[in-house]
């Protein structure tokens, strides 16, 4: 083997090592809480690292918990009009400041940008006053408010920049056409912001459904809890229990469906943004 | 009554006044081209026209109505955008029947005239195609079909063949003028090309600096440039331009010239007075040389052949060579001493503001056709 091919193999072979240590480091605590929540409560204490007899016991006895269950219904709704909301805000927002020329466009951006800095401890007792004086204490549009407020500078602020992106002579195109201002945004812009709304939507999504501070500090029924405190509650036989395997369970069962929307979108994703040659 | 009628327009923009004063009358079915170098205006006129950007000052007469503050649907023009614009989700026939369809166009008739606005642009077969799926001229005319489906009176065209490649450039240049034979609608059209210019207009406006330096048919423009400016614009290789000094005006000019020596020019300088600078114009192909004796004459410090002609370059003092357009085997070579023949019709004289002097209306006839000789005339005055 010449030195050439020499130096050619050991990097590559460099090359996987760094991939394998990656993917290691991602992927193995959500493989250590599959293999945790396959394991009955006896087996829980020696360490494997792989199931031999897989112990379904912990699905079950979570998933005959009505109020996790519940907890899940509840986790969807708020997620879902996190997204809703965030995306039709954020959207019109981001028409008005990447498209329409005014004065303070800059100054509105930059204080976006300033507002999503706050960490959410600093504005939780306020942001506690507010939802109290609307009577929305205990109930999932608390949830619903809170989130949007702290998803949309983020969605705002990507929203922004890709509809800026988008040439120009496309609107001006539709004016001549006779479009209005809000045909144009749907008709013309927004297919065209498509994977941009399925980026956005997905982290919006996320960031709402695994919220866990403001989830336990504006809910306090298990009615109206959202799947991340619902799991931090969970709470064994006696207090000095802690209950791996259903935690584990739970927390799988919370996290596959995020993982399966990515898998879904991230075709979409991918070829939205390479297919985005709108010139030529 | 003309079609469109611009009476003293301005645009300013954040202080810099981008267009001053600027008055024209289109009639209905001319093709009009507007040209100028970068930064003139002329793509802002346009935008004015088309309603895109606002008029600041002056109105804006369509048939006889004034359109200022009108929205451009509601002013009946369509607009083909340099970048075509097509709207990349849509199929041809989404994109040619976009306006309709926000026009609320009854469904029978909106499909029988995008049928027909294809029919007429050869699309009938793309029509369920895709922008991305379409070549450079395809999309061109997709793009001209989408302004004409809904039949405006005025079709603004901005810069339409910037993005072709050469021979496409020619081809769609034919199409248009075809397109325009056969609709008969008036068409504005921008361009810095000045060959897209004089091969498809019926007037020409030239732009300058915001403001309006000429306007005329392509022949008027090239023939009798009414300043330094379009005469140095409008035709390639550009005019030669030498300095020259107003000897003694009058009907008929004496001018001095230090490679021409005195000349007697049938242009009319009555209104100068004597010893004012002026500048001397000639087109490369009203040039000709001979072969000089002895060291007398300039030297050629270039020869660009080019199959059908060839340019030959003069060394002549000034920052630009002078240039001559000869057969395609004149026999120069680089160093030969050459004599230069200029036809005194054909020179153009500009004052220090750059105006051209015009000849005196009963001159003209009166001056037999000649040709100066350097060499016959120097230092005989």
């Amino acid at each position: 083997m010449s030195p050439r091919q020499l130096k050619k193999t050991l990097l590559r072979l460099g090359f996987w090592c760094l991939i394998g240590l990656l993917l290691l480091y991602a992927v193995f605590p959500f493989y250590y809480a599959i293999v945790t929540s396959l394991k009955p409560s006896s087996a829980l204490f020696q360490v494997s690292y792989w199931v031999d007899n897989p112990d379904f016991s912990n699905y079950a006895a979570v998933l005959n918990q009505a109020s996790f269950l519940r907890a899940i219904g509840n986790s969807l709704v708020v997620a879902l009009c996190v997204v809703t909301l965030a995306l039709f805000l954020s959207l019109t927002a981001a028409y008005a400041l990447g498209r329409v020329k005014f004065r303070g466009r800059g100054t509105v951006l930059m204080l976006v940008l300033g507002v999503s800095m706050f960490p959410q401890v600093a504005v939780l007792s306020g942001l506690f006053e507010v939802i109290r004086a609307l009577g929305l204490y205990n109930t999932s549009w608390a949830l619903i408010l809170s989130y949007t407020i702290f998803t949309l500078p983020f969605t705002v602020w990507v929203l922004t920049t890709f509809m800026g992106q988008l040439p120009h002579e496309l609107e001006e195109a539709a004016i001549m056409d006779g479009a209005s201002p809000w045909v144009t945004l749907t008709r013309v812009l927004l297919p065209l912001l498509w994977p941009a709304l399925v980026t956005t939507g997905l982290l919006a999504f996320i960031a709402a459904w695994n919220e866990f501070l403001f989830a336990l500090t504006f809910t306090l029924t298990d009615t109206q809890r959202t799947v991340p405190v619902a799991i931090a509650l969970i709470s064994g036989g006696s207090p000095h229990e802690l209950p791996w395997g259903l935690l584990m369970a739970a927390s799988v069962l919370v996290t596959v469906p995020l993982v399966v929307l990515v898998l879904i979108f991230q075709r979409r994703i991918v070829s939205g943004l390479t297919t985005g040659a709108l010139k030529g | 009554m003309s079609k469109l009628k611009l009476h003293n327009l301005n645009k300013q923009l954040g202080g810099t006044r981008i267009l001053r004063d600027v008055s024209l009358e289109i009639a209905a079915g001319e093709f009009v081209v507007f040209v100028g170098p970068s930064g003139c205006g002329k793509s802002t006129l346009l935008r004015l026209i088309a309603g895109l950007d606002s008029i600041c000052d002056g109105d804006l007469l369509i048939d006889g109505r004034r359109v200022n503050d009108l929205e451009p649907r509601e002013r009946g023009v369509g607009m083909v955008f340099q970048s075509y614009a097509l709207y990349p989700h849509m199929s041809v026939y989404d994109n040619i029947s976009f306006g309709l369809k926000l026009a609320k166009t009854e469904k029978s008739s909106l499909r029988e005239r995008v049928l027909k606005t294809a029919q007429i642009l050869q699309l009938d077969k793309l029509l369920q195609r895709k922008p991305k799926e379409l070549s450079g001229g395809q999309r061109q005319r997709v793009a001209m079909g989408r302004a004409m489906a809904r039949e405006p009176d005025i079709l603004l065209f901005d810069e339409p063949l910037s993005n072709l490649d050469a021979s496409l450039r020619v081809q769609m240049r034919n199409e248009i003028a075809r397109l325009h034979a056969r609709l008969g609608s008036t068409m504005i059209y921008v361009t810095h090309d000045q060959v897209e210019a004089m091969t498809l207009a019926d007037k020409i406006v030239v732009l300058n600096g915001g403001h309006i330096e000429q306007v005329g048919s392509p022949r008027e423009l090239y023939e009798r440039p009414a300043s330094r400016f379009v005469a140095g614009f409008l035709g390639a290789p550009r005019m030669n331009f030498l300095p020259a000094r107003l000897h003694a005006p009058g009907a008929t000019s004496l001018v001095d010239c230090h490679l021409l020596g005195m000349t007697s020019l049938p242009l009319d300088s009555s209104h100068l007075i004597a010893d004012v600078p002026l500048t001397l114009g000639i087109r490369p192909e009203h040039v000709s040389l001979k072969a000089a004796e002895g060291a007398a004459g300039v030297v050629v410090t270039g020869v660009e052949y080019l199959g059908s002609e060839t340019y030959v370059h003069m060394e002549t003092g000034q920052d630009d060579p002078l240039i001559c357009r000869c057969e395609a085997n004149p026999g120069w070579q680089v160093g030969d001493r050459v004599e230069l023949q200029l036809e005194a019709n054909n020179l153009h004289l500009f004052d220090a503001a750059g105006s051209a002097l015009r000849a005196h209306s009963h001159a003209v006839e009166a001056l037999p056709d000649g040709v100066i000789q350097r060499s016959a005339r120097a230092g005989a005055l």
